[in-house]
C-alpha cells in the first residue's frame, strides 16, 4: 500500500466506531459536531427529500460546503455524481476531506466509475455485494460504505448488503488457490483484492454501513454485522428531534455491544423519520442499484 | 502473575489498529468503554479518532473524573486526538482536556486531509522513524517537564513525560512497533 494510499484509509480508520451525519447547511453541522458525529457529509438535500423531488441531484453547491467546513472542525465530507470526474476536481480543490461518490446522486456516466486513484482527495463508494466494493477498491476506492437504500428509513436493504458482503467473504476463506481465480471471474473484481479477502476474511478498506438507519438499534444492528461505522443520512434531520437522536446514535455506535446503554439511547426520542416499504419500490424508484 | 493488561479507550477511532500494535509488542489488551472496564486494565491507550466526539463520550458517559484519576496513577498513551485529550491546553477551538501532560497543543494545524503524510524522522531518539500524520495536531509549546523524543519541522511529534506518552502522529498505522514498545515498558511489570 503507497503513502498516499495509507494516509487515506488512515482517514477511514479514524472514524471507526462512529457516525457520518447528512447536513445540508451549517445550523445542521453544528447539531451534528455537538452530537458526537465523527464527521460530516455536506449535501443539497437528504436522501428522503431527492427521493420525494425528483430531477437531477447534482454536487452541492460551492457555497454550502464552504459554509460547513467553517462552521465545524470535524472532518467533511462531501457527494460527487457517479463517473462525474470534474465534480470530484471541484470538492478536491476545494479541500474537503473525503468524497462520496454516491448512487444517491444522478449518476453522470452509465459506465464509468470515477478513476479515484488520480486523486490526492480520499473516496469512499457504496457496494451492495463483495464483486462491487472490490472493483471500487481497484479503482482507488479508499473506505466502502453499504449501500443500503437511502431515504427508506428501512434497515432491511442496509443489512441485506452487509450480510451478503460478509458471507461472500466468509466463503472466499475456504477456497483453494485455483478456485480463487474463478471465483474472481465470477465476482468480476481483480484477482489480488480477492485473494486478499479470502486471507482477511476482510475488505483491504475500512467498510462502514449506510442507507436505512433511522434508529439507534438499527445503527447497532448494522454493527454487529460486522459494520465498522454508520452513515445516518435522512434518519437524523428528517426525524422529530434531531439533536436528541443524532446523540442517541452516537451512543448505539459506540455501545453496539451494550443493551442496557442501547435502552438509555433509546429512551425519549420522539418520532423517528417516516418509512417506505422497499418492496413496494418500482425499480426505476431504487438508488441502490445506481453503480457497476 | 498475568502480564501486564493494556486497555484501549474503544469510544470511537482506530482502536482496532493500537491492539493489534499492542500484540505485536508483546502486551494483552482489552477495550475499554466503561468505568469499570478502565478499573481492570494497568495503563490506556487513548487512540486517534476524533476529539470532538472522545471528548463528548468520556463526559456523557461519566468517564472524565475516573480517567483523570486514572492517569494520575497509571500510564496513558494518547495518538493523535488521545494526545490531544491528555494536554495542558487546546486551541482552535479552546477545548477541554486532562491536563495529564504539559503542552499546548493547536488541532488540525497542518490543515484538511489533503495536507495529511508520511514522513520519515531522521533524528528521532532511537534511531529514523516513520510518522503518519492524518489532520494532526501540532504541540506549540512543551513545558520543561516534558521530554521531546521526535521532531517533525521542528515541533515536538513524540513526547513523554512521567508515566505518559503522547503522539500527535499515529505509530499504531506504521509497521515499526518502537512506539508501542515505550509504552508497554510502562505498565506495571
Amino acid at each position: 500500500m503507497d503513502d498516499t494510499f495509507r494516509v487515506k484509509t488512515g482517514l477511514a480508520e479514524m472514524l471507526k466506531g462512529g457516525v457520518i451525519m447528512d447536513v445540508t447547511n451549517a445550523e445542521q453541522a453544528l447539531i451534528a459536531a455537538r452530537a458526537g458525529a465523527a464527521a460530516v457529509m455536506a449535501l443539497e438535500r437528504v436522501p428522503a427529500d431527492i427521493r420525494k423531488e425528483g430531477g437531477v441531484a447534482r454536487m452541492a453547491p460551492v457555497r454550502k460546503i464552504r459554509e460547513i467546513m467553517e462552521a465545524v472542525d470535524i472532518p467533511v465530507m462531501a457527494k460527487a455524481r457517479i463517473g462525474h470526474f470534474m465534480e470530484a476536481r471541484i470538492l478536491e480543490a476545494l479541500e474537503v476531506d473525503y468524497i462520496d461518490e454516491s448512487e444517491v446522486l444522478t449518476p453522470a456516466d452509465e459506465e464509468h466509475h470515477i478513476d479515484k486513484r488520480a486523486f490526492k482527495v480520499p473516496f469512499v463508494c457504496g457496494a451492495r455485494n463483495l464483486g462491487e466494493a472490490l472493483r471500487r477498491i481497484a479503482e482507488g476506492a479508499a473506505m466502502i460504505r453499504t449501500k443500503g437504500e437511502a431515504g427508506s428509513g428501512n434497515i432491511v436493504e442496509a443489512v441485506r448488503h452487509m450480510r451478503t458482503i460478509q458471507k461472500e467473504m466468509r466463503q472466499l476463506t475456504v477456497l483453494g488457490k485455483e478456485e480463487l481465480v474463478a471465483e474472481a471471474k465470477k465476482l468480476q473484481a481483480p484477482l489480488e483484492l480477492v485473494q486478499y479477502a479470502a486471507e482477511h476474511g476482510k475488505l483491504p478498506v475500512p467498510n462502514f454501513s449506510a442507507g436505512g438507519i433511522a434508529t439507534p438499534a438499527d445503527a447497532a444492528l448494522v454493527m454487529q454485522l460486522g459494520a465498522e461505522a454508520v452513515f445516518v443520512g435522512s434518519g437524523v434531520f428528517k426525524s422529530e428531534d434531531p439533536e436528541v437522536r443524532a446523540r442517541a446514535i452516537v451512543k448505539a455506535a459506540t455501545y453496539y455491544n451494550d443493551p442496557v446503554k442501547l435502552l438509555e439511547a433509546s429512551e425519549e426520542l420522539g418520532m423517528a423519520m417516516p418509512g417506505l416499504d422497499v418492496a413496494k419500490l418500482a425499480a426505476s424508484e431504487l438508488l441502490q442499484t445506481r453503480g457497476w | 502473575m498475568d502480564a501486564p493488561l493494556a486497555g484501549v479507550l474503544a469510544l470511537q477511532g482506530d482502536f482496532e489498529a493500537h491492539r493489534k500494535a499492542l500484540a505485536d509488542a508483546g502486551a494483552r489488551s482489552a477495550e475499554v468503554r466503561t468505568a469499570g472496564e478502565l478499573e481492570r486494565v494497568d495503563g490506556l491507550v487513548i487512540p486517534g479518532g476524533e476529539s470532538t466526539t472522545l471528548l463528548k463520550l468520556l463526559k456523557d458517559e461519566k468517564l472524565w473524573e475516573p480517567l483523570r484519576r486514572f492517569g494520575r496513577q497509571r500510564p496513558v498513551f494518547g495518538t493523535c486526538a488521545g494526545a490531544i485529550l491528555l494536554a495542558r491546553r487546546v486551541t482552535r477551538p479552546e477545548q477541554e482536556c486532562l491536563g495529564l501532560m504539559d503542552f499546548e497543543v493547536e488541532r488540525n494545524a497542518y490543515g484538511r486531509q489533503v495536507q495529511s503524510r508520511v514522513v520519515r524522522i531522521e533524528d528521532a531518539e532511537g534511531g529514523p522513524l516513520e510518522a503518519v500524520f492524518i489532520r494532526a495536531p501540532i504541540v506549540r509549546t512543551a513545558g520543561p517537564g516534558v521530554r521531546v523524543l521526535a521532531r517533525y519541522n521542528g515541533d515536538p511529534v513524540l513526547m513523554e513525560q512521567g508515566l505518559h506518552l503522547a503522539a500527535t502522529f499515529h505509530p499504531e498505522l506504521s509497521a515499526g512497533r518502537r512506539v508501542h514498545r515505550l509504552f508497554v515498558a510502562k505498565l506495571r511489570p
